[in-house]
């Protein structure tokens, strides 16, 4: 369990605590929509990717993809979560203008995948867990365009009917620090799975955040369910926000509506959007045009077979098999891609030295540029070459991290930089001998205190010698003969 | 000869393959037909150039001798069935304009066998009705409605509902046959009331798609004929597995017609005994009593059964159709297609549109659905009645160890006239009393004249069957065809 301190909001009554959940959209990866055959693309010219069943158009119906069923169970089997084999959909029934058909199509009493778990990884390096209530199948809206003419709504429909998967949390959180681990987390399974972009700024995932506050072991307060925050930054404000609101309100005296409300990410505050009297009564019901979903148990257990390694089993097992440190293999396992360039960097080296380089130079080098690993200048071989440079003494440590920027900078193999700019580490110990008596020539008075018992000096020595050297002189060398000399 | 107009389809298609006339010729006699009885408001939509296009296409076949099942024989569609390029409508106001850019699967099976469309027929708006009166283009008349020697009507009947152009177009030899969809009798009773054929089949067995939608777990596609081996040769184009259609069973389709053997020996027929409802007229008793003998003379065996949640079926009914029909037809909301009627903002135009558009029996069953599915209602009215659906499957699932089909009347009554019946919704409910029990257990029912009220009104018995039973359905039909006889023609037929 986390050992991080408890967070809480402190009112003029006393403490509070935040109890959150969450609930997250994630757009399905899939070529075609879930009822329809009609293209998912991104970013495509608006109504472009719709099939009359999209539209809503008179007589058409209904038929489930398999592959966004597949990528549901999929993503339950990648949450650790009951897969029911027998799920329902219904219709959610409401009128807008970018739902055609006055309904949408969602699973509400029977879902396709029931309780699972999730592992937070905090900052501290401890980890808490957080239940999955559920996850079930629906599909999306279009989208109103209320900005492109000062009198009329246009809409899109191209998002119509594409499939997401609603996750469900249990009210496990604590803190927006938690709200924020948890979407991370969610998002690198849902990317490892291949089920769901997790792009937030593309809406491919949406958070719904619902807060309520509490006094520490009282029972749970009236929630508020804030709608469509799209990044996880704005999850961590909104909930800050809410919170200390709630907290205001009921110091003041009031009570906590059971409402929707918005974020407004440029104010930085929630908005009422309307209350639970204003709250749409759906009038769910099984869809009729669409039987209940059965999946074959031996279909699942399929599926299951090939899901890849996930991140919490690939943190232990670069734990286990590295010996890296906790710190070390939550950054390498956070993305796939990024564990998959590390285990290749380790292939056969030191995996310490690889986590250092990889966490330490290139993914701060890569940070600085915005870039992400899959379009790393210098790849995963590359990076291990110059590792090799490291562990056949051709050059020191220090003399790496110069051709490491090089390397950044040049796209060139480190061999050929090393080559080039005549970095190879010197180990002729004539060539060393020669610096160290030069050195200690120059510091005869030094050397004197060193014999007079300041150890402390040897740096000073070996500092010395490695300018003279320019840093080639291979340090174990240098020690090893300083050492001998100065004892002389 | 025999008027083009009133043959069968099973003539139709042996004089066209003899090539004693063309399906030109056949077509044109059709359309000049429509043309002399409009009264009847049959049709909202003819359709001639269609027609004689595909009659064309079709005697060009026939001269090839690559003729196709149905070839060159001229149907009435239904209003409900989406048809590209041409308008549909629903028979309501709020699908205006509508000219659907795809054709249901059914009638694409239809065209492709070669059948020749007429035009667009006349029902009850979003086929909710029993009477063909709550029509935006008015109601259908039916050919027996009786006229004076001046030539007016003397009393409009009507021709039951919701297929009622459909049932008044083949009765009125304005069409060889016709397509219908019942979803708590809309084929049956219509049949019943104008002296048709009319097979309700399996759900499952027609696609339902590019069909307007009004209750989707009831909604079924069949062919509406003359004759029993018409309706074999229609429904064998009609029916079959689309992947289109997540309902639609796949399942081999088998020749109806060769079904048609005439020989029900040792066959089991179940009369239930809950079907003898209050207040039924005598003479309905006794046409079923008549059809009990005329099978067992057949060589059936009469069996009683008990289907005992009978009397739940219409309550149950008419909460799951509108219920359904609610959540269906909120797509009708003025943005995309068909009438919009402008408003302040998009609540109001919402309220406009489907204030204007909706008739008065929709809204009603808009109103009952939204409500039976209302938070508080739900599991009071839906889901009590699915239970109650459920119950009445087992029905007759238990019937059906005991019997191969069930045999019962059509409708509680012969045809009544336009006007009756219109100030009490309840009333007009009993229509489907008899037809609504094989919707919800999604059975194949089929309805064929037996003979005439004491008024010389055209009276129906019913078939059910199995599921998927349709043959035996419509073999055991085919034998009351043959032992009720010839039927008279209606009086404005001549």
């Amino acid at each position: 369990m986390a050992k991080t301190m408890a967070y809480r909001i402190a009112g003029e009554t006393g403490e509070w605590e935040v109890v959150i959940g969450l609930e997250v959209h994630a757009q399905v990866v899939s070529n075609a929509k879930l009822f329809s055959g009609a293209a998912t693309a991104f970013g495509a010219a608006p109504n472009s990717q719709v099939s009359f069943v999209d539209a809503g158009f008179p007589g058409m119906l209904p038929v489930i993809n398999e592959v966004c069923v597949e990528q549901a169970v999929r993503t339950g089997l990648g949450l650790k979560a009951q897969i029911n084999l027998r799920s329902v959909f219904d219709r959610k029934n409401y009128f807008y203008a970018d739902l055609p058909s006055g309904y949408q199509i969602s699973q509400f009493q029977q879902p396709i995948v029931g309780h699972g778990t999730i592992v937070l990884d905090l900052a501290d390096g401890s980890t808490r867990e957080v239940g999955i209530t559920r996850l079930h199948l629906e599909m999306d809206a279009g989208k109103s365009l209320h900005d492109q003419n000062p009198t009329k709504t246009y809409i899109d429909l191209n998002r119509s009917g594409v499939a997401l998967m609603e996750i469900v949390s249990e009210p496990d959180m604590r803190t927006p620090e938690e709200a924020a681990a948890y979407l991370r987390k969610l998002r690198t399974i849902l990317r490892y799975l291949g089920t769901c972009d997790g792009n937030m700024e593309e809406g491919s995932m949406r958070c719904d955040i619902n807060v309520s506050v509490r006094k520490p072991g009282e029972k749970y307060g009236t929630r508020t369910e804030t709608k469509n925050v799209n990044s996880i930054r704005y999850v961590q404000q909104a909930i800050e926000y809410e919170a200390h609101r709630q907290v205001q309100v009921i110091e003041d005296g009031g009570v906590v509506v059971q409402e929707t409300r918005l974020w407004d990410p440029n104010k930085g505050e929630t908005r009422s959007m309307r209350s639970k009297e204003e709250a749409h009564d759906y009038r769910y019901f099984p869809d009729p045009d669409l039987l209940p979903l059965e999946l074959d148990a031996a279909w699942v257990e399929d599926i299951k077979r090939t899901l890849p390694e996930l991140p919490d089993e690939k943190k232990a097992r670069f734990m286990a098999d590295y010996k890296l440190p906790v710190y070390d293999a939550g950054v390498l396992v956070a993305e796939r891609s990024r564990a998959d360039f590390y285990e290749e960097v380790a292939r056969g080296r030191d995996p310490k030295m690889a986590a250092n380089f990889v966490i330490g130079d290139l993914l701060g080098a890569l940070n600085k540029t915005g870039a992400d690993i899959d379009s790393s200048p210098i790849s995963a071989a590359a990076l291990g070459g110059l590792i090799d440079l490291i562990a056949d003494n051709t050059i020191s440590g220090r003399i790496a991290k110069e051709v490491f920027a090089d390397m950044l900078e040049t796209g060139k193999p480190a061999a050929q930089i090393v080559e080039e700019k005549g970095l190879r580490q010197v180990t002729d110990t004539g060539a060393i001998d020669q610096a160290i008596a030069a050195v200690m020539a120059a510091n005869a008075d030094k050397v004197a205190e060193f014999r007079s018992g300041k150890d402390k000096l040897f740096g000073f020595f070996v500092g010395q010698v490695m300018k003279a050297t320019q840093g080639k002189a291979n340090p174990a060398l240098v020690n090893e003969i300083l050492t001998a000399k100065l004892k002389g | 000869m025999t008027k083009l107009t009133h043959l069968t389809m099973a003539d139709a298609l042996a004089g066209l393959a003899a090539k004693e006339f063309t399906a030109v010729e056949l077509t044109q006699a059709h359309l000049d037909a429509m043309a002399a009885t409009k009264e009847l408001n049959a049709y909202i939509v003819e359709t001639p150039d269609v027609a004689l296009k595909q009659a064309a296409d079709a005697d060009a076949r026939y001269a090839k001798g690559e003729q196709r099942a149905l070839d060159g024989l001229p149907l009435g569609i239904k209003d409900l069935f989406c048809t590209e390029g041409v308008q549909t409508t629903a028979a309501s106001h709020i699908l205006d304009g509508f000219v659907p850019p795809y054709e249901s699967t059914v009638t694409t099976q239809l065209f492709r066998d070669g059948a020749v469309m007429l035009g667009k027929l006349n029902l009850d708006e979003f086929a909710m009705g029993s009477a063909n009166i709550t029509s935006h283009y008015g109601p259908v008349i039916s050919p027996w409605s009786p006229k004076d020697e001046a030539g007016n009507f003397t009393r409009k009947l009507v021709p039951g509902g919701s297929s009622g152009g459909s049932a008044a177009a083949v009765a009125a030899r304005l069409a060889l046959g016709a397509t219908g969809t019942d979803t708590g009798g809309s084929i049956r009773q219509p049949a019943s009331f104008v002296g048709i054929v009319g097979i309700k089949p399996t759900y499952g067995r027609c696609s339902r798609w590019g069909i307007v939608a009004f209750a989707s777990s009831l909604d079924q596609a069949g062919p509406m004929t003359r004759t029993v081996k018409d309706a074999a040769l229609m429904l064998r184009s009609m029916a079959g597995y689309d992947p289109k259609d997540s309902t639609s069973i796949d399942l081999p389709v088998p020749d109806y017609a060769a079904a048609l053997t005439g020989d029900i020996r040792g066959l089991r027929v179940g009369i239930p005994k809950e079907y003898r409802v209050d207040g039924m007229p005598a003479e309905i008793e006794k046409l079923w009593q008549q059809g009990i003998e005329w099978l067992k003379a057949a060589g059936a065996t009469p069996v009683e059964i008990s289907l005992p949640h009978t009397k739940y079926a219409l309550p149950a009914y008419y909460i799951v159709a509108p219920a359904e029909a609610s959540s269906n037809l909120a797509r009708y909301d003025g943005v995309r297609f068909g009438l919009r009627v402008e408003g302040k903002d998009l609540k109001e135009m919402y309220e406009n549109t489907r204030a204007e558009g909706f008739g008065a029996e929709v809204k009603r069953r808009i109103m009952i659905g939204t409500y039976v599915l209302s938070a508080g209602y739900y599991d009071a009215y839906y889901l009590k009645a699915q239970k109650v659906r459920a119950r009445i499957a087992e029905d007759f699932t238990k019937a059906y160890e005991q019997c191969d089909v069930i045999l019962t009347p059509t409708a509680p009554s012969a045809a009544f006239g336009i006007g009756e019946k219109m100030d009490d919704p309840i009333a007009m409910y009993l229509n489907d009393v008899f037809t609504v029990p094989a919707n919800l257990a999604g059975l194949p029912g089929l309805s064929v004249p037996a003979g005439l009220s004491s008024e010389g009104l055209p009276l129906g018995l019913q078939v059910l069957g199995r599921p998927f039973d349709e043959a035996t359905v419509l073999k055991v039909g085919h034998v009351i065809e043959q032992a009720a006889g010839p039927q008279p023609l209606p009086p404005l037929v001549s």
